[in-house]
Parts: C-alpha cells; structure tokens; sequence
C-alpha cells in the first residue's frame, strides 16, 4: 500500500477507535444507570482508545519515512560485490541503479547493475509490505487493547490530559532540539575543517581565497582560509549600517514618544514600519541598481575612486532596514520610563529637550543599548543586502567606497551550487557560520540580559 | 550675587534662556528630520521599484501572417512524431521575410528574426496541435516581441531617442515600420504570471516560483502553528518554575534573535546531508522556515495567552474544570485571534525570506510549477535574486514587477493580520 493511502487509513482507524471507544464507555455506564456513573466523559474514552490506536502508529511511521531510503541503500549497496570508494562514486552507482529501477534507460547497464536494480525494487515492494503490515496490526491491536480496558472506573480524562500535556511538553522542547541541531551540525562540520586548516590561521590569517584547485599540480592549488578580511569587511559594513540607523531610529523614537501628536503618530509609525517588513531582498535589489551606482556617481564627481559594489551602499541600505528595529525597540523602553520623572524635570523649569537628554534618555539607556547590541547583531547575520551588494573580493581595507565581502556573503558563495562534504572550501561556510553563530549569540545574550535587568527596575 | 543688579540677572537669564529654546528647537528638528528620512526612505524604495517595474506588466507584441506551409514545416500529417521535428521557426521566419522582402544577407536576415522571441515557434506548435485543419492555411497571429525590442519600444514611450542597447539602427526602422502599420502593439503580460522561468525575458513568468512559495508556506504554516500553539501553552500555562523551564525560553529568546542563513546550514547539514531528503524541495524549504519563524509564533501566542485574564481561569476552576480543560474550553479560544495575527505576521517574515533557502539548494534553475512539496522549486524571493543578478536589462523591469508582487502580497498578510487584531481582540 502507498504510503498516503495507508495514511488515510490510519486515520480512518483512529475516527473508528475515537466512535467505538465513545459508544464501549456509554455502553459500559447503561448498566449502572448512565454515563453519570463513569469516572470521565465519554469522549475522553473515546480519545483514550484514538491515542492508543494512533499515536505510537504514526510515531513508527514517521520513523520508517525519515529512516527507509537509508537501510534500503545500504541493504542495496552492501550486496554489490565491487564498488567506487568515493561517496561522490557511490552516489552516482546508486542514482543509476534508481534511475533503472525506475524503468529510466540511462547509458549502459551492466548485469550487475541489473540485479541490483531488482534487488531495490523488491526491497522496496517487501519494504512496503511490512510497512502497512506493522502500522495496521499496530493500530489495530493498541487500539483493541485500549478498548478491553474501558470501564467506568477509568480514569481516562487523567490519562489522556497526561498524554497531552507530554506532546506540548515536547513542542516546548523544539527550542531546545533546534539550537541543539544547529550547535551539532556547525560545531561538526568546523571540526572537520579545523583538522585540515589550523585554528590560528583562520581567526588571524590576512588572505582569505577559498578556491581550491582540481589538480594538484595546479598553480596555487590550496586555497587560504583566513578569515580577517572577511571580519573587518562585515564589521564596517555593520558599523556603517548603525552609524545610519542608531541616530535616525532613536531621534524619531524620542519624537514620537516625546513630541509628536496623536496625529502624526498615527502616520508615522506605520510607515516607518513598513520597512521593517520589506524582505530582505528587495533591499539587496534597491542597493545594487540605485544606491551603489548613485554612491558611487557622488564620489566620482568629488574625485574619489569608488567601486560600483561599496561597502558604503550596503551599509547604507542596511541600515535604513535596521531603522524601524532600533526605533521600535527605543519606543517601547522610552515609554517604559515613568512618566513621574518626566514630570519632576519639567517641573524644575527644564525644556523639553532637557528632560528628554537628561532624565529620560539616562533612565532608558540600559535598554536603549540592549536594542542597539540587538540591532548589530542583526546587521552582522543579513545576507541578502551584502550578498547582493557588496561584493566578492576579500579586500583588508578601511576604505568605505570599495568593495568589501562579508562572513555571510561568504557561506552563500561557498554553498550556493552543488558542493562536497569533503572539501575545505564547503566545511570553510561551516565554520563562518560557527562564528557568526558565536558572536550573534553572545551579542543576543548580553541585550536579553541588559534589557531584562531594566524592566525589572521600573515594573 | 551682590554684584549682579537684578536687571543683570534678567539679561542673563533672557540670554541663557533663549540659547535653551534654539536647543530646544534644534532637538526638535533632529527629530522630525528623522522621521521625514524614514518617510523618504519608504517612499524612494517604493517609487524607485514602481517606476522600474511597472512597464513589465505590458508586453510588445508583433503582428506576424503566418502560412503553415507542409514544406516549410518538413511534415505532411498531424502527429505528436511530425509536430516535435517541424520547422516552426522557419514559418516564422518566412513570416518575417514576407513582410520585409527587401532584407537580404544573412546577417541582416538573421537580426530580422531576432524581432520575434524565440519561443513563438512552440507557441504555433501548440496551435497546430490543438487546430490540426490549420495545415496549409494562412492566419494572422500575436508574437511576443524579443526582450530587445520589447525594451527598445517601452523606452520610446519615455524619451523621443528610445533606448537602443543592442537594438541596431535598422531594427529600430523595422520596429518604426511595424508600429506605424498597427502590426506591433503592447499588451497585458500574462506571460508574466502564467510562465515558470526562463532565460528569455519576454517568456519569463513567476508562476513556478508563486506555487513554490505556497507549497513552502503550507508546509511552514502546517508545522509551525500547532507546534509553536502547543509549545507556548506549555511555557505558560503548565510550566513549573524550574532551571529547565528557564533554558527553554532563554533558546527561545535567542532564537529569536540568530542570523537567518545560520537555520540554512542547520537545514544543509542535518536535512539534507543527514537525513537525504531531496534537494530544492519545498518540504526541506519549509522545515527550515519552521524552526525559523517557530520563535516568532511562541513570543507572539504567549503574549495573546497572558493577555487573557486570569478571572476567566479562575472562573472555569471553580466550576471543577481540570486544568487542561481550563486551556482548551477557555483560554484557547479567547486567545486564538491574537495567536492568528502572531501566525500571519510570521508567515509574512517565511514569505519574505531568501537566505537560509539558498543554502539547501532552491536557487535551481526552475521551469516547470511544482506539483507537490517534494518536487524541485524556488520560492518568488530567490526568483528575485535570480533575476537581479541576470544581466538582460528587459530581467531589471521583471525584478521589479516581481518584488511588486511580492511586496502586495506581504501587505496584503500584514493589512489582514491588523484587521483581524482590531476585529476579533478582545481588550479587558
């Protein structure tokens, strides 16, 4: 059976196990002169039996999904008696043997490759017999199992709400297995890199040119991996993106806290938001073909050397992205300060200005610096905008107007296209990314921690 | 103080005061030209991509007559063999040679068939194959345009001189000739949202990378929604005060708060490399949108379920309620608007996401719309991405237009997800 239709099928069971557990548990209470003698509703029996038929079927079956293209391709790739030792080799017997089974002629078969063809079909088709045989005797039998048991001393509110509250205890836990996924899957990768490139040179190398070459008698034939250029580039990059943001986006905070009118709030604010919702790429799009020629049309006409991909441009554009973060982030903190100490200011004979400066911006300022850590972290991990518009080549460089690259522009182009998990040059991106994930997470902890730390002073 | 008549002293104060109220002003004005720099920023964005992009939605057309001619076509029936092998291009071409005998040379022949897009001969592929009486007959037809002219005409409507590119001097006479006549006019491109991509401009379209995106949201919206529910009514409702409750909303915070492209590599080395699963595939795509915008649902559910209040909780208890019951009979649904506009918004961010999709390989050059969540797509950001980086200029026009969509879309999602907040949240 077709794994969708047994999918159906198992759902069917379970509407079943679900109607017949109702109609068990009233049947079970006529005797005892209704359902007021049962322990729990009756659809909580009905549930009871659903869960039991269901759940550790659906549970298998996911397991056999995620699980069965593997065994089946080492079960396949185990009987053939001489075989490529690369995995790329390996990889490409087994898509010819698929291919083949799939009925597709490509290029020459040999006999061998025939066999193996019908071993995997067979495998296959006894893969999907047990398949359905397990989840349906599974289903059914759990399933009848629980029914056996009902009875109106049951209680199957408390089991089932038991079982529940384990599922949402398991979706709280995703979090947890997420950054977990993420820690394994760079930390591994960079280790691996770290085995054929020193620590040392990556954290201080001056030259960073991951091409590797096919041949080894090939001119430069291994490539440099260090990562100093790449950093400065996304630091001045970041750096340039917060010169614009911070200022912009706290000025206009203050105004619309401290200043403006209902009026004018309820007009700016939105459309200031707005660019906090424009996609990234549109961003990047905006910065290649009207900002980067625009800046680089201003420089040539003061006499300065510009690039047609600047760090300036995607700074630039970057940081009007960032605006609405920053300006968000000091709104919510600028209004959290009470309006008391506002008031005692004014009260003192202080302008506006003067409040704002001395008491207000003083007491908001823990959480100010929160948001903007918070914003710098995000200007370090954006990639479009860098990807698209600051460009490729490492240059160790403090001249704004010429091209830069970036850590995240970096992981794109090692990754983008068809890569080997054998190569520096594709486990290089990991480890880019082991350090992006380092400082973003370092910079998120710090902002959580200062903001956190100032909410509870004013609560 | 003696020494200071009092007159003094209100000239000092007068002075002081009035260098208080330029400060004052100059604040002031710091802020409200911050504001005007974020209005200017949205607007630039937006007229700049508007005026770039609008033009795509039109599209040249050339008015051909063409002969199905057996001879010309090398075929003599009508079947699925013949119609694969026939020389269409050659009708088109003798088309085009019939409405200006006066070419001749190869060269200049050769740029005369460049007028008419490439792809015309499937489309009277397609015609004959539906129309098998039209063998033999002449009829008068709708060609797209090639980019070139297409951009060389659009440009005319701008300035006199037009923008020629790789447009020649004499091609712009034959285009002059065709519009002059009535035989080139510009049309609604429905190209553009029926056509998957391609490497010609004029019979590129967005519709691949539409349903690519759809199916990637579904599986995103599929998985991150019940999931990210379920988790935050754990944090809040059930949760006991513990070191272990603390760590998971640390991760979470932080989560919340990790570079895009880094869910990419996570998607790179454990979906893909790890557990196979297909490349390019929306259903890879999706999973790792959930885990990205899982945080995002969280945050926003716990906040609409601590803004019920706890009389409604209290209420349900007294009346023997268990506490699971509490949560589904009552906080739940109370709670439910503000957790749907917490998932729109969510949605909006997967939408609009590039980055961690590059990396597990839906940059692929894709044609054909995807039928299922396992097939091959890209979703309408790295279309985006793609085009930007594609070197046609008639390619800048389709990137806007594209980004048009794109952003219509992501308001439309924010517009309702605003509406719903305002019609369905409750204040207590």
């Amino acid at each position: 059976m077709q794994t969708p239709t047994l999918f159906a099928l198992l759902l069917l069971l379970i509407l079943v196990a679900y109607g017949t557990g109702f109609s068990r548990a009233v049947g079970a209470a006529r005797s005892r002169g209704g359902i007021r003698s049962l322990a729990s509703l009756p659809s909580y029996y009905g549930v009871h039996t659903a869960l039991w038929c269901g759940l550790p079927a659906l549970v298998i079956l996911g397991f056999w999904l995620v699980f069965d293209d593997a065994i089946i391709r080492t079960l396949v790739m185990g009987g053939l008696s001489d075989k490529p030792g690369s995995v790329s080799g390996q990889n490409l017997l087994y898509a010819q043997i698929q291919n083949l089974a799939a009925g597709n002629l490509v290029g020459e078969s040999t006999p061998q490759l025939v066999a193996a063809a019908a071993h995997l079909t067979s495998l296959r088709q006894s893969g999907q017999w047990l398949q359905t045989a397990l989840i349906l005797i599974l289903a059914t039998g759990l399933g009848a199992f629980a029914l056996l048991q009902i009875s109106p001393e049951m209680r199957a509110r408390e089991k089932v709400e038991k079982v529940l509250r384990a599922i949402l205890l398991i979706c709280a836990c995703a979090a947890i297995f997420t950054t977990v996924g993420i820690l394994l899957s760079v930390l591994f990768e960079s280790l691996r890199f770290f085995q054929s490139v020193p620590v040392t040179e990556f954290l201080f190398g001056l030259h960073w040119s991951p091409q590797m070459a096919l041949r080894a008698d090939q001119v430069g034939s291994s490539g440099a991996f260090g990562a100093v250029p790449l950093f400065t580039g996304t630091l001045m990059v970041s750096a340039i993106a917060m010169f614009v943001a911070v200022p912009v986006g706290l000025m206009s905070a203050i105004y619309l806290a401290e200043y403006a009118g209902n009026r004018v709030r309820a007009f700016a604010k939105p459309l200031i938001e707005i660019l906090a919702g424009v996609p990234t790429v549109v961003y990047g799009f905006f910065a290649a073909l009207t900002v980067a020629p625009f800046v680089r049309d201003v420089a040539q006409s003061i006499g300065l050397e510009a690039s047609s991909e600047s760090a300036l441009a995607a700074g630039l554009v970057m940081g009007v992205m960032i605006i609405p973060f920053v300006s968000s982030l000091s709104d919510d903190v600028i209004n959290a300060v009470p309006q008391s100490l506002r008031d005692g200011a004014l009260g003192l004979g202080s302008t506006k200005s003067e409040t704002v400066r001395k008491v207000v911006i003083p007491a908001a300022l823990p959480g100010i610096v929160g948001g903007v850590l918070l914003a710098v972290s995000r200007a370090i991990g954006e990639t479009m905008i860098v990807v698209m518009a600051a460009g490729l080549a490492a240059n160790l460089t403090a001249n704004p107007l010429e091209s830069v690259t970036t850590v995240t522009v970096q992981i794109v182009t090692l990754l983008v296209g068809d890569q080997e998990f054998d190569s520096p040059k594709t486990l290089a991106a990991f480890a880019l990314g082991l350090m992006l994930f380092i400082s973003t997470l370092v910079l998120n902890f710090i902002a959580l921690h200062v903001v956190k730390k100032y909410r509870e002073q004013y609560d | 103080m003696t020494d200071l008549t009092q007159k003094q002293v209100r000239e000092r104060i007068a002075a002081r005061l009035a260098s208080r109220h330029r400060k004052e002003k100059i604040f002031r004005g710091l802020g409200i030209a911050s504001i005007a720099f974020g209005v200017l920023a949205v607007l630039v964005l937006f007229t700049d991509i508007i005026s770039k992009g609008h033009s795509a939605f039109l599209q040249t057309d050339i008015q051909l007559e063409v002969t199905y001619d057996p001879a010309e076509l090398g075929i003599d029936k009508i079947d699925d063999e013949s119609l694969a092998w026939a020389n269409f291009d050659g009708v088109i071409r003798a088309a085009l040679r019939e409405r200006f005998p006066e070419v001749s040379g190869r060269r200049d022949k050769r740029e005369l068939y460049s007028l008419v897009s490439n792809g015309a001969g499937f489309e009277l592929r397609a015609r004959l194959q539906e129309n098998p009486e039209l063998l033999g007959k002449t009829e008068t037809l709708w060609f797209n345009a090639d980019d070139d002219v297409d951009t060389y005409v659009k440009s005319l409507s701008e300035s006199e001189e037009g923008f020629l590119g790789r447009t020649s001097e004499q091609k712009a006479g034959w285009i002059q000739a065709l519009r002059d006549s009535g035989e080139l006019k510009k049309r609604f491109n429905t190209t553009f949202f029926t056509n998957g991509d391609s490497r010609e401009p004029e019979q590129a379209g967005i519709r691949a990378a539409l349903v690519g995106s759809l199916f990637t949201l579904l599986v995103t919206l599929v998985l991150s929604f019940p999931i990210g529910v379920a988790a935050a009514i754990y944090l809040e409702e059930f949760a006991p005060k513990n070191r272990w409750t603390d760590l998971i909303e640390v991760n979470i915070n932080n989560l919340a708060a990790v570079p895009s492209i880094v869910f990419g590599l996570l998607g790179l080395a454990i979906f893909i490399n790890f557990f196979e699963m297909p490349r390019s595939a929306p259903l890879v795509g999706g999973l790792v949108l959930t885990l990205m915008t899982l945080p995002t649902i969280i945050i926003s559910s716990r906040a609409s379920l601590k803004s019920v209040p706890p009389s409604i909780r209290e209420a349900a208890m007294g009346m023997g309620a268990s506490r699971m019951q509490v949560v589904l009979h009552h906080v739940l649904p109370l709670a439910m608007p503000g957790m749907l506009t917490g998932a729109i918004i969510g949605m909006a961010q997967a939408l609009g996401e590039t980055a961690p999709l590059l990396m597990i390989g839906m940059v692929a050059f894709i044609v054909d719309v995807p039928h299922g969540v396992t097939d091959p797509s890209t979703v309408l950001p790295v279309q985006i991405f793609l085009w930007a980086d594609s070197p046609e200029r008639a390619f800048v026009e389709r990137t806007s237009a594209a980004i048009m969509v794109l952003l219509a879309v992501l308001i439309t999602m924010n517009t309702c997800a605003v509406w719903l907040r305002k019609k369905l949240e409750r204040r207590w």
